[in-house]
């Protein structure tokens, strides 16, 4: 439990050792692919359940609680029954880009969650630009909504995709300078260097009132680029009839929306890595048996723990806050965000330059 | 003079902006920290003690006391207010004790089938002798069923002749 990489290290191991090269490379990446599509269709159904357990005591009220115990089973019964629903055909869709779009979503994130290092060795593409590689490909997404909202042939849907493409493409400048700030500290773009830079302290305690500044902005931005929260403008439910997915059902709409919900799990799990330490365990310096204690919790406990953290704080924000207009949303990214955010670069490459950072 | 004043005010928005929406988070997360705030009602479970509150409209009710009175004078109040005519009124004329002859109510036939629960029959009437119950269960497979008789057999009248 303490250090995957020796798990993961045997498993080669053994592969190498019973399959020729060709067949090990195969069925390594076979294996891979059906566990993270396993891990990412499981964490998205129960990330919805939780979204609604949340959402239910935050309005006073109790939430699922018929299927199964404590309703655990009911976003399972969901996804079954969105799979036996019909896929209705648009006549005046275009078929191509229609059918396609959710598979440009839903494979965006999918390709993300590769590069996340759950725990020690833990991380199935360790890339030495390993931020800069989840960023582009998260933001993939966009051009599968801007593709579906095209496709559909319907106004609403052109709507909300546009408004989508305007909204992920300002908050991906404050997102970006937000990652910018920690990655000037950490002197690496690739995570497993960030988090063992974080051995010491992880960068929000280490990084003083910038840092701080940064997680703020990142958070903010990064509910914004789910197209979530008070920023759900590309749906908004109330104005546009569910705005870029008005037209999809069945599965391609169950498709739709695991995507936002993994993408908020992309985006709080980058928070974790970057600003929290990763799977690297909470420690108060000069406390030994604190952190002795602090230790024997696994790696992959931390790491899912301070994700929860953050995907509650995203939850939290989604069922307080009221919608923004869309004025009011490039006007909050374009003269509050991304100007605090250049200074605060500023100010943090200063701290990095002087090695003020602890 | 103006730029600093403007530097100023941009930054006071986002002090207030900030302090605003921790005032929000805290009302929501209060609400999350303290589960005694739950207002769902669980309904099949909870049927035994489940209490409505008092102006909740389940049905019309002829009030009935201990003594198995009612105060309904047979004025058709109720029945001319009702916009559906779902209140059928039959009355009869008996001879007082002072030799006049007096209206009393026979059956008070409420339709709860063809009922709104506007309340307009409650409010109409003078005597104060219609109300609206608790029940709310209603639910049966033959119309005829929610047709009730509102009187108690053996009732009687305390209402006096206007």
């Amino acid at each position: 439990m303490r250090d995957s990489s020796s798990l993961i290290a045997s498993l080669t191991s053994w592969l190498d050792g019973t399959f020729s090269p060709l067949w090990a490379g195969v069925v390594s990446m076979v294996l891979l692919g059906i566990g993270i599509l396993v891990f990412y269709s499981v964490l998205g159904l129960y990330l919805v359940y939780a979204e609604r357990k949340i959402c239910a005591r935050m309005q006073n009220r109790i939430g699922p609680n018929r299927v199964g115990p404590m309703g655990l089973f009911q976003t399972v019964a969901d996804l079954i029954k969105l799979l036996l629903k019909e896929l209705i055909y648009i006549r005046k869709a275009d078929a191509l880009l229609f059918n396609i779009a959710p598979f440009i979503v839903i494979v965006a994130s999918i390709m993300a969650i590769g590069a996340i290092p759950f725990g020690k060795g833990l991380q199935a593409l360790d890339l030495n630009i390993g931020v800069m590689y989840i960023l582009a490909i998260s933001s993939m997404g966009v051009i599968g909504i801007l593709i579906a909202g095209w496709a559909s042939n319907n106004k609403y849907s052109v709507i909300g995709a546009i408004r989508s493409g305007a909204q992920v493409i300002s908050y991906e400048l404050s997102v970006g300078l937000a990652l910018l700030c920690i990655i000037t500290f950490a002197g690496s773009m690739q995570l497993s260097e960030i988090i063992a830079s974080q051995q010491d302290g992880w960068w929000l305690f280490k990084g003083h009132i910038p840092a701080l500044i940064a997680f703020v902005v990142y958070l903010i931005a990064g509910t914004a680029e789910t197209n979530r929260g008070p920023f759900d403008l590309a749906e908004a439910e109330s104005e546009l009839t569910g705005g870029f997915h008005t037209e999809y059902s069945g599965i391609k709409f169950a498709f739709f929306f695991l995507a936002e919900y993994m993408n908020m799990f992309i985006i709080a799990s980058l928070a974790t890595t970057m600003f929290l330490g990763g799977w690297l365990p909470f420690h108060l310096f000069g406390w030994e048996g604190f952190n002795n204690v602090m230790d024997f919790i696994p790696p992959i406990v931390w790491f899912f723990g301070k994700t929860a953290f953050v995907v509650y704080l995203m939850m939290w924000f989604k069922w307080t806050f009221p919608r923004l207009r869309i004025d009011q949303l490039l006007t909050l990214e374009w003269k509050y965000l991304l100007p605090i955010n250049l200074i605060n670069l500023l100010l943090i490459s200063f701290l990095t330059l002087m090695k003020w950072h602890f | 003079m103006a730029l600093l004043r403007e530097i100023g005010t941009y930054f006071r928005e986002i002090y207030l902006g900030i302090v605003s929406l921790l005032k929000g988070m805290r009302v929501t997360g209060k609400y999350f920290l303290t589960p005694g705030s739950v207002v769902t009602q669980q309904y099949p479970e909870n049927r035994a003690e489940l209490k409505m509150f008092d102006n909740f409209k389940g049905e019309v009710i002829l009030k009935h006391d201990e003594n198995n009175q009612h105060s309904c004078n047979a004025c058709n109040n109720c029945a001319r207010k009702c916009p559906n005519g779902s209140i059928e009124i039959v009355s009869t004329r008996v001879q007082g004790e002072d030799g006049r002859s007096k209206r009393v109510l026979v059956t008070h036939t409420y339709h709860l089938e063809m009922c709104t629960f506007c309340g307009l029959c409650v409010q109409a009437c003078e005597q104060n002798a219609l109300a609206f119950g608790q029940d709310f269960e209603h639910a049966v497979f033959d119309k005829s069923k929610l047709t009730k008789v509102l009187n108690k057999p053996g009732s009687t009248s305390k209402a006096k002749e206007e």
